[in-house]
């Protein structure tokens, strides 16, 4: 018999431990399977953050680091500059990469760490059971925002790549969404072309994936997915901002 | 035998160059020596100060509240330290910024113009070097080659015309310790 | 070892500790630890080592974990307020089990404080600091060569327990120049060697399978059971290391002792002179230097309370935290009284020698 699809390599046989209809799974696949197409899972080590995604140490099957709630950069840091002859991945949510770990994310961009960070952003807290996040949208419902969050009270979203963008060294950064199988393609290719990058050292990568939390939403996937797609993508908008390789001159 | 010295002055007048030189020319002779400087907001302004021990034995406590020597290159570091200096010590002034002075008679005193000297080599800068002069003619504590030594290896290649002008402000400083 | 040269303590223990291997710092300036971070700037570079100027301490002692998880030798240091900042990591270092060296020249707190010398950090790195059970080795230095030799040692006590390591030290130890004469520098076999010591458990590079290993740099045990054995074993090496290295000073402590003080570090200096001026004048007193301050050396302080010796004396540059610690060794045989000075001021011998004679 044919195979046409199989788990990649670089995933452990450990089942996620994710919510039915959660996009993590998707995320995950895309990064090991550019792992895998890449030859990279021998020389890679990542890096896991405190969130729903805790247990990626689990799922990746390269080495891992288990980081404290956002200094998944930090740690990036010291791996990579100790082990320059390999390549090292963040993979974070959204409270641990745009609140409690904003200093390491702007910094280690700003150095322009040979990293790349996976940066997972669904608008609310997942494990913690559905607090407002840095990404909530004006208005959204959370468990910490009974009445929809106040941007007067509490400010807007922070559009991570556009804060990116604004620093000198970052070499690539892009926000993709995992909202349907045309935009998870795109999305391949965008992780495939900041591990390519990191691969040769490039400079610092950035990768944001717009993505859902049915369970903490209240909804289901498809309606989440919907949602998603009428209330995020017009404030956090899907697109290239930096591709060094494409500025000239490189 | 053991000495305690506090050196001190406004901050860029190289009070703490002072305990540097004689703790290190110290070290080569084989002392036991401890360089303890005051540090934070005291070294803008204020008194910048350095607790020197040199002692044929190792050095306990390196803190001098009681100096043998007290090198004072301004007025407020005699106004400080003056008054702690040992019964039978010595008070080595920079005459020169010391306009007051200090009233003491069971201490030595030797007052000299040090800006003036170092005016007279050639270098404002080297009036710390008139001091550790001083203090080896007086007191034996190093010797002179130790410290022209140091002072070559240090200085030779960097700026040969400072190295000399260092040099003639300790012989000078030799001079008046030795009269005095 | 090479010749004698004067030094500051913060530069000899990071000159000491390039030598020792460590080839990966990490670390934001704070006063007095900053000719530390600045001869680290200065040096790695030339020494192939990789210096970060961190964001803040946080970022630092997250650097150092992820490199402490490479197997390799890393450092940072700061100073008392830094080290607070510090010490999320340093628990989580200590619950994935990782070697790695931090130097505390402490300075006067709490809060803000003062950028003076103090010990008012013993607490913080004796008895845990962050969230958890755990410990961290604490090294005391009282001199500039004592805090440039316990470079080698705290990583080789790292490498040797994959713990964190605290050299404890305080802004005089840091500031002050003293004579100090250097180890010789580790060579390339070292640097082989030290790799395979850490080959088994730390991350690296990987071969396809069959021979694939997917190593975890983790504290995290969801599961209460594994938690459980993972936190028994770490009490296990926690007691390992209190039977193995213990470490103090004895001065003048003899049969003719009328008192035994206690004191670390910088005090303990002072207390040297005041015991050596008392001695001139016919009164023996006896002085136990805790080097390892965890672990405590309590036996020796027992060791020394002969018949003669009516009182235990303990000076601290703080309000007293080592007193616990001496009345645990001392087990309510003989009063134990404190002296101390805080917010950044040092005591003098000759306020020492007149507590010593009050107390006699």
């Amino acid at each position: 018999m044919e195979v046409i699809a199989t788990r990649p390599k670089s995933l452990t046989n450990v089942p996620f431990t994710y919510c039915p209809g959660c996009l993590h799974g998707v995320a995950h696949r895309l990064i090991a399977e550019a792992m895998d197409e890449l030859d990279m899972r021998n020389n890679m080590m990542g890096v896991a953050p405190v969130g729903c995604s805790v247990f990626a140490y689990e799922f990746f099957d390269c080495d891992m680091a288990e980081a404290a709630h956002g200094r998944a950069p930090a740690v990036a840091t010291g791996m990579k500059r100790a082990r320059p002859d390999m390549h090292v991945f963040t993979y974070q949510g959204d409270g641990d990469l745009a609140a409690i770990g904003t200093a390491e994310i702007i910094h280690a961009a700003n150095r322009g760490e040979n990293i790349s960070v996976f940066f997972i952003n669904n608008a609310i807290y997942g494990m913690t059971g559905g607090q407002m996040a840095p990404t909530t949208l004006p208005g959204m419902k959370t468990t910490t925002s009974p009445y929809g969050r106040d941007e007067n009270d509490i400010g807007y979203p922070i559009r991570m790549c556009e804060l990116i963008d604004t620093l000198v060294s970052p070499y690539f950064i892009e926000r993709v969404s995992l909202l349907s199988p045309q935009d998870i393609n795109k999305a391949k290719r965008a992780v495939k072309k900041a591990m390519q990058y990191n691969k040769e050292d490039r400079g610092f990568t950035f990768i944001e994936f717009i993505s859902t939390c049915p369970t903490n939403w209240g909804v289901d996937p498809l309606k989440a997915r919907d949602w998603a797609k009428e209330n995020m993508l017009p404030f956090f908008k899907v697109g290239n901002f930096r591709d060094k390789a494409n500025a000239g001159g490189e | 035998m053991k000495t305690e010295l506090i050196c001190s002055g406004f901050g860029g007048q190289g009070a703490l160059t002072i305990g540097k030189f004689l703790a290190k020319a110290a070290m080569k002779e084989g002392k036991h020596v401890s360089w303890l400087p005051s540090y934070g907001p005291e070294m803008r302004g204020g008194t910048a100060n350095v607790s020197t021990v040199i002692s044929e034995k190792p050095i306990a406590a390196p803190i001098v509240s009681f100096p043998d020597i007290l090198v004072a290159l301004n007025q407020p570091s005699i106004d400080k330290f003056g008054p702690k200096i040992k019964k039978g010590g010595l008070l080595i002034a920079n005459k020169d910024m010391c306009p007051k002075g200090l009233n003491r008679e069971d201490i030595e005193i030797i007052y000299a113009p040090m800006n003036q000297i170092a005016q007279e080599i050639g270098d404002a800068k080297v009036l710390n070097m008139v001091a550790i002069g001083i203090v080896i003619g007086k007191k034996r504590l190093v010797k002179y080659d130790t410290l022209e030594e140091d002072l070559k290896d240090f200085l030779k290649q960097k700026n040969p015309d400072l190295l000399q002008a260092n040099l003639k402000a300790i012989q000078k400083g030799i001079e008046i310790g030795e009269q005095n | 070892m090479g010749e004698k040269v004067l030094m500051k303590g913060n530069e000899a223990v990071a000159e000491a500790a390039i030598r020792a291997g460590c080839r990966l710092y990490f670390a934001y300036p704070i006063t007095p630890q900053s000719e530390l971070i600045e001869y680290m700037a200065k040096m790695m570079p030339k020494v192939d080592g990789t210096f970060v100027q961190a964001e803040s301490e946080l970022a630092a002692i997250n650097m150092v974990y992820g490199a402490a998880g490479c197997g390799k030798r890393v450092m940072t240091s700061s100073s008392s307020p830094g080290i607070s900042l510090k010490q999320e990591g340093i628990s989580y270092i200590a619950g994935a089990n990782l070697p790695a060296v931090i130097v505390n020249v402490q300075r006067g707190g709490p809060g803000l404080g003062d950028i003076q010398p103090a010990q008012g950090d013993y607490f913080q790195a004796t008895k845990g600091g962050g969230h958890g059970d755990y410990r961290v080795i604490t090294l005391a230095p009282s001199s500039v060569q004592e805090f440039a030799d316990m470079a080698s040692l705290a990583f080789d006590l790292a490498d040797k327990y994959r713990n964190p390591v605290y050299i404890l030290s305080d802004g005089l130890l840091g500031q002050m120049m003293e004579p100090v004469e250097f180890k010789d520098a580790k060579t390339e076999k070292d640097f082989e060697e030290l790799d395979k010591q850490h080959f088994a458990w730390c991350m690296h590079s990987n071969q396809d399978e069959p021979n694939h290993h997917h190593h975890e740099i983790n504290s995290l045990e969801i599961d209460p059971k594994v938690l459980e054995k993972h936190v028994e074993k770490l009490g296990e090496k926690y007691n390992e290391i209190e039977k193995n290295e213990k470490r103090w000073e004895e001065y003048n402590i003899n049969e003719e002792n009328q008192m035994v003080c206690v004191s670390f570090g910088t005090a303990s200096r002072v207390v040297k002179s005041a015991i050596d001026t008392l001695q001139e004048a016919g009164i023996s007193v006896g002085l136990i230097r805790p080097i390892t301050v965890w672990p405590y050396p309590s036996e020796a302080i027992q060791k020394a309370l002969n018949d003669k010796v009516k009182k235990v004396m303990v000076f601290e540059l703080n309000l007293g935290q080592m007193v616990e610690d001496v009345k645990i060794a001392v087990n309510g045989k003989l009063p134990v009284e404190f002296f101390g000075k805080v917010g950044g001021i040092v005591f003098t011998p000759e306020e020492v020698q007149e507590k010593i004679k009050e107390n006699l």
